[in-house]
């Protein structure tokens, strides 16, 4: 397939959920109120959270599947599908602070010290600002070998996710569990990559 | 005081049709570009479908509740968010969860099984267990430990009506809740990584179990219970998280020692077994200062202040006088 129209396609499927999810807003707001559920504010930190983890996913995906199928242009979208899960994470953070907390900046100090799975979720969320900030040709050229170094903290951050995850589940970890089986899989095959080429 | 809870029922069913008929105009004449490429809405309906799946004799009982002085006159929460969004942990840990999944349970026939210190023990049929109780209608706060609540039109009879019947004995101290165990209708309870252990188990002092306000609910909003709002038999305790609110009963057990409850054993710290609404008392995973009074809206969260024992203090607070609600939360 022509290379451009690739990269294209591939734009939009960053931007489908954020069409998914900007329709339901869309329909809340103008004549629907009932289209996000009885609490939507909820819902989008909801919605947003899960997009930003299958698109954490899919940037952990790239390596093994290029090397399995061969598509060079798959790595180099990989630095978008990073700002993407930057994007949606950002997004629920918003959604966060500004509908379930409305800016009420004294109940977040205490919603710091009560509930830990916020601090985790919040050190993870710094990890993908930096990665974000950071994926652009300047940063690249710039940082050198050390740009890749910086960017295996995808890692880290992914496993606090998890933590966050685990955290916020409290009647059964079958989704928890779900995820954390692919990111450790994927942790694992990323590891054995390094092991036998380094 | 006998005030048929149906014609209260087709008042509230006027007004939504009329706002349904209206969405329904706009939709069509906006129906443009992006509103085109849109999955049909849900439209929350307000008040209960016609049909009772329940046996007559249930609906019969339920149909001659009587309006009760408990009930609060705030604006109730729409039958559709009422059985639509609700923890049902055994049905999945999706809010939509227990209605989508639930329909598979079936609630009739039902047995109740009595044992422990009390005279009436034995294995009942549900209609037996109920014959003669007036059922009443109590529209009640319900507080969920997750910072949301709504106002919900319960059917049910007095707690106290319900156990006296039972005859308990002068040592039984407590009372309590089982629910039904039934994986292969209730997919929850076959999870593998349940952190929960069923089947659910709660409990109340004697004292709560008998004061007036305590029901055990067999219908919502002038029909019986549906499967995911724990058909065909529950607790509501309007002053106590909703998760001390177990629901599809199928054994009670009086005793004299306090019993154990499905979240303390799960998670001691955060849930204790008196789970009165405290907002004084925070929990590890949210504030329970204020709640959001569903339905909410994007922008403005109708969020309002929590009241201890959730606005029911006048009537409840004595039952825990000289106990330090920090230390038994
Ligand atoms: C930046 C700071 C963050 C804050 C303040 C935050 C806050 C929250 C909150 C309040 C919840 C909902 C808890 C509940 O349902 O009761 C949540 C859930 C979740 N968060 Fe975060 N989070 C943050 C970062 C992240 C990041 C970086 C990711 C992933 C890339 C993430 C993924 C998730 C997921 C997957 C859920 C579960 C959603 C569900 O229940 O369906 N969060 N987070």
């Amino acid at each position: 397939m022509d290379k451009v129209l690739l990269t294209r396609w591939f734009w939009w499927l960053l931007l489908l959920p954020l069409i998914f999810i900007g329709t339901r807003v869309f329909q809340v707001v103008w004549y629907d109120p009932s289209a996000l559920g009885p609490d939507p504010a909820q819902s989008l930190v909801d919605l947003f959270g899960t997009t930003a983890l299958w698109f954490l996913c899919a940037v952990l995906f790239v390596t093994p599947l290029q090397a399995l199928i061969r598509a060079r242009w798959l790595l180099r979208q990989r630095r978008a599908l990073g700002v993407a899960c930057f994007g949606y994470a950002l997004m629920h953070w918003l959604s966060y602070a500004g509908l379930l907390l409305e800016w009420q900046w004294q109940n977040l100090g205490q919603d710091l010290l009560n509930r830990p799975y916020i601090i985790v979720g919040f050190l993870a969320g710094l990890m993908l600002l930096v990665l974000a900030g950071t994926s652009n040709n300047v940063s690249v050229r710039a940082l050198g070998r050390r740009w890749r170094i910086l960017h295996r903290l995808v890692y880290p951050a992914a496993l606090l996710v998890l933590i966050h995850m685990f955290w916020v589940a409290r009647s059964d970890y079958t989704e928890v569990a779900l995820y954390s089986a692919v990111v450790l899989l994927l942790l694992l095959h990323r590891w054995r990559h390094q092991t036998k080429s380094s | 005081m006998k005030a048929p809870v149906g014609s209260k029922l087709t008042e509230r069913d006027v007004t939504p049709e009329a706002i349904y008929l209206n969405r329904r105009q706009y939709l069509k004449a906006s129906a443009v570009g992006a509103a085109a490429l849109m999955a049909p809405a849900l439209k929350a309906s307000e008040a209960a479908p016609s049909v009772d799946p329940a046996p007559l004799w249930l609906q019969s009982q339920n149909k001659q509740a009587s309006s009760s002085p408990f009930s609060t006159t705030e604006k109730l929460t729409p039958y559709e968010y009422v059985t639509g969004y609700n923890n049902f942990y055994e049905f999945g840990t999706g809010k939509d969860d227990p209605e989508k999944k639930g329909q598979d349970f079936k609630p009739h026939p039902w047995q109740v099984t009595v044992s422990g210190l009390a005279e009436g023990t034995g294995t009942f049929d549900l209609e037996d267990l109920l014959k003669g109780l007036a059922v009443e209608e109590r529209i009640y706060r319900l507080r969920c430990v997750e910072a949301w609540s709504m106002v919900i039109p319960w059917l049910g009879v007095p707690m106290a009506a319900l156990l006296k019947r039972l005859k308990p004995l002068s040592s039984a101290r407590y009372v309590a809740f089982e629910t039904v165990y039934r994986p292969e209708e209730m997919p929850g309870q076959g999870s593998f990584f349940a952190a929960i252990d069923y089947p659910y188990v709660e409990g109340l002092r004697m004292d709560e179990a008998m004061h007036p306000l305590t029901l055990m609910a067999t219908g919502v909003y002038g029909r019986s219970l549906p499967n995911q709002n724990g058909a065909p038999l529950r607790l509501v305790v309007p002053w106590k998280y909703g998760f001390k609110s177990i629901k599809s009963i199928r054994k009670i057990t009086f005793t004299d020692r306090q019993p154990q409850t499905t979240w303390e054993k799960a998670n001691a710290r955060e849930y204790g077994f008196y789970a009165n609404v405290n907002p004084a008392v925070d929990h590890p995973r949210w504030s329970q200062a204020e709640e959001r009074r569903l339905p909410s809206t994007l922008f403005a969260s109708n969020r309002v202040p929590t009241l201890p024992f959730n606005g029911y203090a006048d009537a409840v607070a004595g039952l825990y006088q000289g106990m330090d609600l920090t230390k038994y939360y």
